[in-house]
């Protein structure tokens, strides 16, 4: 197929090779990010994100290391759900955590989103207090 | 059923996906198992009804190419952003929940714009009012006015991109008059 295969084989080992090093380091930045962000938001960052990035990587050299095109099909679908998932877990987290305040609050710089919790809130008591406490909403 | 039927070119793409998915677990392209594969997607699209995803009908290709290699290449800095972070600032890291109203209100839009921004490392979409089609989207190490700002602006180019992808014909239009004005 190519007049030099050993070189061929040379670059696609040292390609894969730099990959799933760079793929391991980015599940290690996670682990480094779960143990020290002070709170479950700058947390999810850590967890969900270099996922993303590393989960590419280390596919990227399984389909290069096993030379059938047949694989990558498998790979890219793999690849695809897990940038569909990742972001509605994240957000189903996120939002969760700021609505039961597991999040520092001296921590953020600024919050557009405190007053219109709290508006919901409010507005979701009084309702509550409109139907005599029968809603269990 | 009293639903409203979808005519099968909103179909098309859902059923296009599920026969390279079909394909890709069996890892064969052969003819015979992708109709086989096209007779069940058309079996499961009528089975399992979901509401129809509102495609704009418009799809930029030349477009996609370089926001995809722009994106790739904006995941890989900003994995390596969180990384430094991660080992250099720790629980000393400063962060903010920032409003972004966007310009379009369709759904599929916001979807696609929450994603984007969810996937870059760095941001985090905590809540989405529909109704006025805004983004609360928590930022890491968010420190002062300036980064809020910057951060509002990475979110509106990030769904200026998507529409100039496949936004509607008035969205684009809104979208040209804003940038030439």
């Amino acid at each position: 197929m190519n007049p030099e295969p050993n070189l061929v084989d040379a670059v696609i080992d040292a390609v894969s090779a730099v990959f799933m090093v760079v793929g391991a380091l980015m599940s290690l930045a996670a682990a480094i990010g779960l143990l020290r962000f002070p709170d479950l938001m700058s947390r999810m960052h850590a967890a969900t994100k270099p996922q993303v990035l590393g989960l590419f990587l280390l596919l990227a050299s399984v389909g290069l290391q096993l030379r059938t095109w047949w694989v990558w099909p498998v790979l890219l679908v793999a690849w695809i759900f897990q940038l569909l998932t990742v972001p509605v877990s994240a957000h189903m987290v996120g939002r969760a955590g700021y609505r039961t305040k597991h999040l520092h609050k001296e921590l953020l710089s600024k919050d557009e989103l405190e007053a219109v919790v709290q508006k919901a809130a409010k507005a979701a008591r009084e309702s509550e207090a409109d139907d005599g406490g029968n809603r269990t909403a | 059923m009293s639903r409203r039927r979808v005519s099968l070119r909103q179909e098309l793409p859902l059923l296009v996906w599920l026969v390279i998915v079909w394909g890709a677990l069996w890892q064969d392209f052969s003819p015979g198992n992708l109709l086989f594969g096209a007779l069940l997607a058309v079996a499961v699209a009528r089975l399992f009804y979901l509401p129809p995803v509102e495609l704009s009908g418009r799809f930029n290709v030349l477009r996609a190419v370089p926001f995809a290699v722009a994106f790739l290449g904006r995941v890989v800095a900003a994995s390596c952003q969180v990384f430094y972070l991660a080992v250099a600032q720790g629980p000393k890291v400063t962060n903010a929940v920032v409003a972004v109203p966007l310009r379009s209100h369709s759904d599929l839009m916001v979807t696609a714009t929450g994603h984007v921004i969810s996937l870059i490392p760095g941001s985090l979409v905590v809540e989405v009012d529909r109704s006025t089609s805004t983004l609360y989207i928590h930022g890491l190490n968010v420190r002062n006015g300036e980064d809020v700002i910057k951060l509002r602006k990475e979110v509106r180019d990030t769904e200026a991109g998507l529409i100039r992808i496949m936004g509607t014909k008035e969205e684009l239009s809104a979208l040209n008059q804003e940038v030439g004005a």
